[in-house]
């Protein structure tokens, strides 16, 4: 029987690690808790994981454009807040157009700024993530949002509906997911993305339009964040102010549990889904054996670590290296 | 010299890479005050010999001795600790720490409490630079200087430890002439003080000036060593390639077709100026200089990456304004650039689609990309260039560099330009590859592409070129046909000496 060395099983780690840890999770809670793994269960998962999932489609293509996107959490805050407001103001079905085209003017102001102007991402998004809970925050007067009428309106279809059995919130998620899986893996602009990614400068070398390629990726990832503020609005009927706080990171974390390098270049929509599930299940895990809710945070923040790690040791082959 | 130990001696040394044999028996001793050159071409196992020599990489095979005692460089600071000490050619500095910061990093001397001792610093760091004399001292900062200055400072740090061995790896390639001989005065000093030194060069007229003997490796084969004043250039150069420097000239002995590219008076501040030629099609026009000579920015501007500030460019007598890569590619320009990983190639992607990145937007069936005439490309090319890859899945950072350039290479011809314009062609890249490349030029030419080589490489340029444009300092100083042009008045063209500056 080969011996396995130091160095190899760290390899298999490295590029395996994310899958076997998830793996020992499912084991674990399952013995757990035998609720754990029931159909009830795994569609309660896919569900509460929907609006977390429709934004984490958007940032993807952000993450593989070679950008970061944080300011998603107080976006979707932004989007949830603005449609409850002109759902009583001018009626749901005006208030979604207007609701998606204030969110899409965000996103192309912070895809002028980064793909453009050209700077740093991380400092953008950081920035409009404060900004605009700052917006947020004027725009409702720091006040609640809810609907006058919570029993008489169709708004509530997006969140709370059902389609052939299913949740409308998995519907569009499975939808959202389709359309930009196929946009990113088969058409031309979803190459361009990759190359962008990949090697900005080699793109704008073969006469890629680099800085309309990331000013794409933020207007996607836009759209999606107000696709899942519709969800959240649609299912709560009322807000608060900060509903998306937070969402930021977890997104990100879904996007790297997938595998996407935050180098840019390299990760897919179906990896995204994957990680978005590995990040619910494991929340839902947590739940299920009893801990408190608030521990959940922690461990999001041990799972974006691990991942960053693993990310990082997968490119160079071991855990640790004291050179690149 | 014969009785004295070498300083360093490496013994039978190999290291091997998947699916490279990169170094193969290699052996070769350094003396006590004696500058040792080691020559070869890129690719030929010259970077990998040091690189095991200061401890980044192990050997596989062979042994390292040190007078009569083996070594093992188990890593960077053990090699240094050993005295072995390199002078990288590019300078790894740290530019906001002063002078003396940088040739004491990590070994500052202390006082207690852990405060530095920053007298003592100057002090120590003052008297080295007096022996360098040097024109700036201590204190100063490092992103201050020049770069012949900064490589003092790496000379410097070498000098804090007791050298054994310096290893000086292309010191010249950035430094001016003046600069050149304060550098080869402190060689001197380091060779008088009985220190062994290894000198990495392309420049046969260094290396005849300045070195004892010469070792030569090829394809990670060690070839021989041969005293300095024993060789000729001539022979050093049928050693490092393994064969007869092809230097015939291919002036085209088809009908030239019209002018395609016509440049006048094109300027673009301290870069360039007042630049005008023409490229006929069917034409392989090669641009030499010195590198900063202004060729590769020259380049960029027909290719829409720079905007000129005043002069014309023509394509087929009509002036035309190119404002991006996407508007050259539509004109029919292709550039094939110079930094083939950096500029050239997305290096995660694969073979395919790096090669149809430019036309992705035109070969779609409905919404999505056609992956069947993609192929198609992939495979005519792959066939056309020899490009040898187990399939077109294979990620274009796992070829060899040879390889990869030619994926570039058919990255462009697929757009069927007008004006191929190509920067350094064979930079880094195997001896086979190379000439397989200057044939191909010559016959895009036969096909009536206009063809401009960029190349610092004179047998490059003497080689492959209808006419050779010779640039120096932003200017173009000669342009010579095949049959006229001399090494020695192309040499002085591109170095500012005579020459009739002529268009």
């Amino acid at each position: 029987m080969a011996t396995l060395t130091k160095q190899q099983i760290g390899s298999v780690l490295a590029k395996q690690g994310i899958l076997i840890a998830f793996v020992i999770f499912m084991i674990a809670f399952t013995i757990a808790n035998p609720k754990f793994l029931t159909m009830d269960n795994v569609f309660s998962v896919v569900r509460s994981s929907a609006i977390l999932g429709v934004m984490a489609l958007g940032v993807t293509f952000v993450v593989i454009s070679g950008n970061l996107d944080l300011s998603v959490g107080s976006m979707m805050s932004f989007s949830t807040i603005v449609v409850l407001d002109l759902h009583d103001k001018i009626g749901p079905f005006m208030a979604i157009p207007a609701m998606f085209a204030m969110t899409l003017c965000l996103g192309a102001f912070i895809g002028f700024l980064v793909g453009y102007l050209r700077l740093n991402s991380l400092i953008v998004t950081l920035g409009m993530l404060s900004a605009i809970h700052g917006l947020t925050l004027t725009y409702s007067g720091g006040q609640n949002m809810d609907i006058a009428d919570k029993e008489g309106t169709w708004f509530s279809v997006f969140g709370q509906g059902t389609a052939l059995g299913i949740p409308v919130p998995i519907l569009i998620f499975i939808a959202l997911a389709a359309l930009l899986g196929l946009t990113l893996a088969k058409t031309p602009f979803g190459r361009k993305v990759y190359a962008v990614g990949g090697n900005g400068t080699a793109a704008t070398f073969s006469g890629i339009p680099r800085a309309r390629t990331v000013f794409f990726c933020y207007l996607i990832s836009a759209a999606c964040v107000a696709t899942a503020g519709l969800i959240q609005a649609s299912r709560s009927l009322g807000s608060q102010n900060t509903v998306g706080q937070g969402l930021e990171l977890e997104v990100l974390a879904a996007v790297i549990l997938g595998g996407a390098s935050l180098l840019g270049g390299s990760g897919t929509v179906f990896k995204t889904v994957i990680g978005v599930l590995i990040l619910g299940f494991i929340q839902n895990g947590l739940l299920l054996m009893g801990l408190q809710f608030y521990i959940q945070f922690v461990v999001t923040w041990v799972i974006i670590i691990l991942a960053v790690w693993l990310d990082i040791a997968a490119k160079r082959g071991k855990l640790w290296s004291a050179i690149a | 010299m014969t009785d004295a130990k070498p300083v360093l001696h490496l013994d039978n040394i190999v290291k091997t890479f998947p699916g490279v044999r990169a170094l193969d028996d290699v052996s070769f001793s350094v003396m006590p005050g004696e500058v040792h050159a080691l020559m070869g071409e890129n690719g030929a196992g010259k970077s990998t010999l040091m690189k095991v020599l200061g401890g980044i990489y192990q050997p596989d095979g062979g042994a390292i001795y040190m007078g009569d005692e083996r070594v093992v460089m188990a890593g960077p600071l053990e090699a240094k600790a050993k005295g072995i000490v390199f002078i990288h050619q590019e300078l790894s500095l740290a530019e906001e720490l002063s002078v003396a910061e940088n040739i004491y990093l990590g070994e500052l001397p202390r006082k207690s409490f852990g405060r530095v001792d920053w007298g003592l610093l100057t002090e120590k760091t003052n008297a080295i630079l007096k022996k360098l004399n040097v024109g700036f001292d201590a204190r100063t900062r490092v992103g201050d200087l020049s770069i012949a200055n900064q490589q003092m400072v790496e000379i410097a740090r070498a000098l804090t430890v007791d050298a054994k061995a310096v290893i000086f790896d292309e010191p010249t390639a950035s430094l001016t002439d003046a600069e050149k001989v304060v550098l080869f005065d402190v060689i001197s000093d380091l060779k008088a003080d009985g220190v062994g030194i290894i000198y990495i060069s392309h420049r046969m007229e260094e290396i005849f000036k300045i070195t004892d003997r010469i070792s030569i490796l090829r394809d990670g084969q060690y070839q021989g060593t041969v005293n300095t004043s024993d060789t000729t250039e001539e022979s050093l150069t049928q050693m490092m390639i393994g064969r007869k420097l092809d230097l015939s000239r291919n002036a085209s002995h088809h009908e030239l077709g019209d002018v395609a590219l016509e440049v006048r008076g094109l300027s673009c501040g301290k870069l360039y100026s007042d630049v005008s030629f023409q490229v006929r099609r069917g034409e392989v026009v090669g641009f030499y200089g010195l590198v900063g000579a202004g060729r590769t920015e020259i380049a960029e501007t027909l290719f829409g990456l720079r905007d000129a500030h005043s002069g014309q460019i023509l394509l087929d007598g009509e002036e035309v304004r190119i404002n991006s890569p996407a508007d050259a590619i539509q004109r029919g320009i292709s550039l094939v650039p110079e930094d083939r990983k950096g500029q050239g190639l997305v290096l995660g992607m694969n073979c395919r689609d790096n090669m149809t990145l430019p036309q992705v937007d035109d070969l779609t069936a409905g919404p999505f990309v056609a992956e069947g005439a993609e192929v198609a490309i992939f495979d005519q090319y792959r066939d056309r260039l020899d490009i040898r890859t187990p399939g077109w899945k294979q990620q274009v950072g796992n070829l060899s560099g040879g390889n990869q350039q030619k994926i570039v290479i058919g990255k462009w011809l697929s757009m069927h330009p007008s004006v191929l314009i190509v920067d350094e062609p064979t930079r880094g890249i195997d001896v086979g590859s190379k000439s397989e490349i200057h044939k191909l030029l010559r016959e895009l030419a036969a096909q009536g592409y206009a063809v401009m080589v960029i190349s610092s490489e004179m047998p490059e340029v003497l080689h492959v070129s209808d006419r050779i444009v010779a640039m120096y300092s932003g200017r173009i100083m000669r342009t010579f046909t095949s049959e006229e042009v001399t090494e020695d008045s192309l040499i002085q063209a591109i170095s500012g000496l005579g020459g009739d500056k002529a268009a």
